[in-house]
């Protein structure tokens, strides 16, 4: 047979930077004004070519103390008295705000971050958008939770959020506070602080009280600082499990309300009477989303051994279509690793699988000459003992082993010490509940993986955390029942 | 002719037995007037280990069995506990200065509270749980489900009533539970007696008498536990067993101010021992099936 060559490949299709409108400086966001920190300067750097991006200014501990005092004072004068009716119509603003600035945003996360365009457009910049939608909606309604007559906020609560989902991360945690009356002290992370101060902008557009969020710039020690400050009624995180022991350690004692979202070693279960190819999509989907730089990744594929060759060889065909390259470019599929610092860190575990005995098969596709970038990896003759089964890499690669029974999957998949996702592969109706109840995860997908929803509790067991984001559950976490009295807040240094 | 009483050693509740301290260790119990009232088992850590052991397995049971049948086992222990009112006012009279009116109304009180979770096994995954209406072609639901091991150290003051109050909200959830307690062993022992005869499976329940000190921080840092109650702690125990509990990332319950048991009960120890568990499904698209285009 002769065959005509046929050049497959995608010309580039580039988003244009300067949609961003990124400026050479940023200020952190306190009591309303945009204003310099009293810490040193730090440049964030674009991780799809690895050249400066903007220089943000960062935040002293007098500014944390000025955070914490214009955020309570706002609580104590504005927003807590303020009718939910009244409050949620800011957080709606805010929401239309986000999504008329969408493409701005977009540009900014992917250009900061180093994500695809794709994802910043169709998943985090929309979904964030829909995260203040539905909170909104709760700020006149706390009565009907299910947590008595009138819950009351908790009071300001103390946020630190991570790099791999800079502004939904931001949403998540401001939106649910807001709606139940807290005020807020945010800290991004210092690799990626500019699409929240874009979020910033969109707020002090919407007329938010000053004080009400408060955005603070700088590294871990500010976050440390932040945490613990006696100041605060309520903290959350999102990070790694080992910055979350840290924070239940330091918070011990003080009966102050923490919440924990943290890592994850999430196991994706393909039976043989799944449908392939989904199934196929859905573990792509699962590990190389955002680069599989994602708290709740698919990690670890469990296949059942009488597909196992025949799905890895399916697996492997598509891994090897996937476009690894330039963030910005809207045909790219796997974007950058966010820092060097954490190819660092992938690649020692990388290692380490290939030194333990497993057998690493990486995707051919070419990578850019600069930025931060990894070729799709998967690992199999893989063991539970491994490294690369047990501890969270946080990157684009998977760990792939085989079982026989579905029961045999149900402990491989349970044994380790996190528990925040899931996912099963099966036609079978009965099976996919059955698995569904088994599996201890906090999310469990079924034929499906990655779906997220405000309207959608999302949380961890064990290790991976506790407290819940989204859904009722979420509301919980910023709000005082009527059987849990309230204990009074200490003073900040700054006073009131 | 008068009748030479056979006094009881008050031992620990671990798997559905009543086994003694493995360290062999036990410690008087005296009346207010200072005589002898009873031995009971001094827990050891090792005892402590036994009980998680014991718990997990209980567990496994436990958390698979129906709500239903999760509620009539409380109402059961509700039952079993009305039958041995007398007993249990006789202990906690002995061992302070409560009249017998007073440890009556406790005794009440506690078979109430029994009741009162009774009546929430099946309504747990209602009340705290939800369909999610997703923007998207899926069925999502967000449902409540138990914890796994809690640790529970009993609650100061209030003998019975306490113990109950913090014992039932996490068995009505489905966990299983180690009870620490340096409160009177007799009563404790006594309940966990009660329980013994109300058919919760061996190991949902284990009762440990002793030191709290000497075993909750190996409860607090055993990776095996998934969850604390720290109310029978004071305010520095409290702290360090917190700390103990961050390595591992235990859910640690710690009540603001003094609880008042004799209140309506609330629902925040109930809601502390769950985990919210969210699961998606995609749904198929069907011509009739409506409500999902327009």
């Amino acid at each position: 047979m002769t065959s005509t060559h046929l050049d497959w490949d995608y010309a580039p299709a580039p988003e244009s930077p300067a949609i961003g409108a990124v400026r050479d400086r940023y200020l952190p966001f306190v009591d309303g004004v945009f204003a310099e920190g009293r810490g040193p300067d730090l440049d964030t750097v674009s991780p799809g070519t690895g050249e400066r991006l903007a220089t943000v200014s960062t935040s002293g501990r007098e500014d944390l103390e000025l955070a914490v005092a214009a955020a309570r004072r706002a609580q104590q004068q504005v927003w807590g008295p303020m009718s939910g009716a009244e409050r949620s119509k800011y957080l709606f603003r805010i929401a239309r705000g986000v999504a008329e600035r969408a493409r701005e945003l977009a540009v900014v996360e992917t250009l900061d971050n180093g994500k695809p365009i794709k994802e910043t457009r169709d998943f985090d910049v929309p979904t964030a958008a829909q995260h203040f939608f539905y909170h909104a909606g709760w700020a006149d309604k706390l009565q009907h939770l299910g947590l008595g007559p009138d819950p009351a906020p908790l009071g300001v609560a103390g946020q630190v959020i991570p790099w791999n989902f800079p502004l939904l991360m931001a949403a998540w945690k401001i939106a649910p506070a807001l709606a139940a009356g807290n005020t807020v002290v945010i800290k991004p992370a210092e690799t990626t602080p500019l699409s929240i101060l874009v979020l910033a902008e969109i707020m002090a557009d919407a007329d938010l009280p000053p004080g009400v969020v408060n955005v603070l710039l700088g590294a871990g020690d500010l976050g440390s600082a932040l945490v613990t400050h006696p100041g605060l009624d309520k903290v959350a995180f999102t990070g790694s499990t080992a910055v979350g022991r840290q924070i239940a350690r330091s918070l011990a004692g003080t009966g102050r309300p923490l919440t924990l979202e943290l890592g994850g070693k999430g196991a994706n279960i393909v039976f043989e009477d799944a449908a392939q190819d989904q199934a196929v999509e859905g573990v792509v989907n699962g590990v190389f989303f955002n680069g599989g730089q994602v708290c709740c990744a698919g990690s670890r594929l469990l296949v059942q051994e009488s597909v196992a060759e025949e799905f890895l060889a399916r697996l492997q065909a598509r891994v090897e279509t996937l476009r690894v390259g330039d963030p910005m470019d809207k045909n790219t599929d796997v974007g950058a690793i966010n820092s060097p610092a954490q190819l660092a860190r992938i690649t020692a575990l990388v290692d380490a699988g290939v030194s333990e005995g497993a057998t690493a098969w990486r995707s051919s596709c070419p990578l850019p000459e600069r930025g931060y970038f990894l070729s799709p990896t998967i690992f199999t003759d893989a063991t539970a003992s491994m490294r690369i089964a047990r501890e969270e890499i946080f990157g684009p690669v998977l760990t792939t082993m085989t079982f026989r029974t579905p029961d045999e999957a149900v402990a491989k998949a349970n044994n380790t010490p996190y528990g925040l996702s899931a996912g099963v592969w099966t036609e079978k109706g009965s099976r996919a509940m059955g698995m569904a109840a088994a599996l201890r995860a906090g999310v469990v997908w079924d034929n499906t993986f990655n779906r997220f929803d405000p309207a959608a509790s999302f949380g961890g067991y064990q290790e991976s955390g506790f407290g819940r984001e989204g859904g009722r559950a979420g509301m919980a976490a910023y709000l005082r029942t009527d059987d849990e009295p309230q204990l009074a807040p200490q003073p900040t240094e700054a006073g009131a | 002719m008068t009748h030479l009483g056979v006094p009881k050693t008050y031992k620990l509740f671990i798997g559905g037995a009543f086994p003694r301290s493995e360290s062999g260790r036990t410690f008087a119990v005296r009346r207010a007037d200072g005589t002898l009232a009873a031995n009971a088992a001094l827990a050891s850590r090792k005892d402590g280990r036994d009980a998680v052991v014991a718990a997990r397995k209980g567990f496994g049971s436990w958390s698979r069995a129906t709500p239903y049948n999760r509620g009539q086992v409380l109402y059961r222990m509700a039952e079993m506990l009305q039958g041995r009112r007398s007993e249990f006012v006789a202990l906690l009279t002995q061992g302070s200065d409560a009249g017998s009116d007073a440890a009556g109304a406790e005794v009440d009180a506690a078979v109430d509270r029994l009741v009162h979770y009774a009546g929430w096994t099946d309504k747990i995954t209602a009340v705290f749980g939800s369909a999610n209406p997703v923007s998207g072609p899926f069925f999502s639901y967000s449902a409540p489900e138990p914890t796994g091991v809690v640790v529970v150290l009993a609650p100061t003051g209030s003998a019975l009533l306490g113990l109950v109050s913090a014992v039932a909200p996490v068995l009505a959830s489905g966990n299983a539970c180690v009870l620490l307690t340096d409160q009177d062993p007799c009563v404790a022992v006594t309940f966990a007696e009660t329980v013994a005869t109300s058919d919760l499976p061996g190991g949902v329940l284990n009762v440990l008498t002793g030191v709290l000190a000497e075993v909750a921080p190996h409860l607090a840092a055993h990776a095996d536990v998934n969850a604390l109650d720290l109310t029978g702690a004071d305010p520095t125990l409290r702290a360090s067993l917190a700390a103990d509990a961050a390595d591992t990332v235990k859910r640690v319950y710690v009540p603001a101010g003094t609880p008042d048991f004799t209140a309506p009960p609330g629902t925040a120890r109930l809601r502390a021992f769950v985990e919210i568990k969210t699961v998606w499904h995609p749904v198929g698209a069907l011509a009739l099936s409506g409500g999902t285009s327009y």
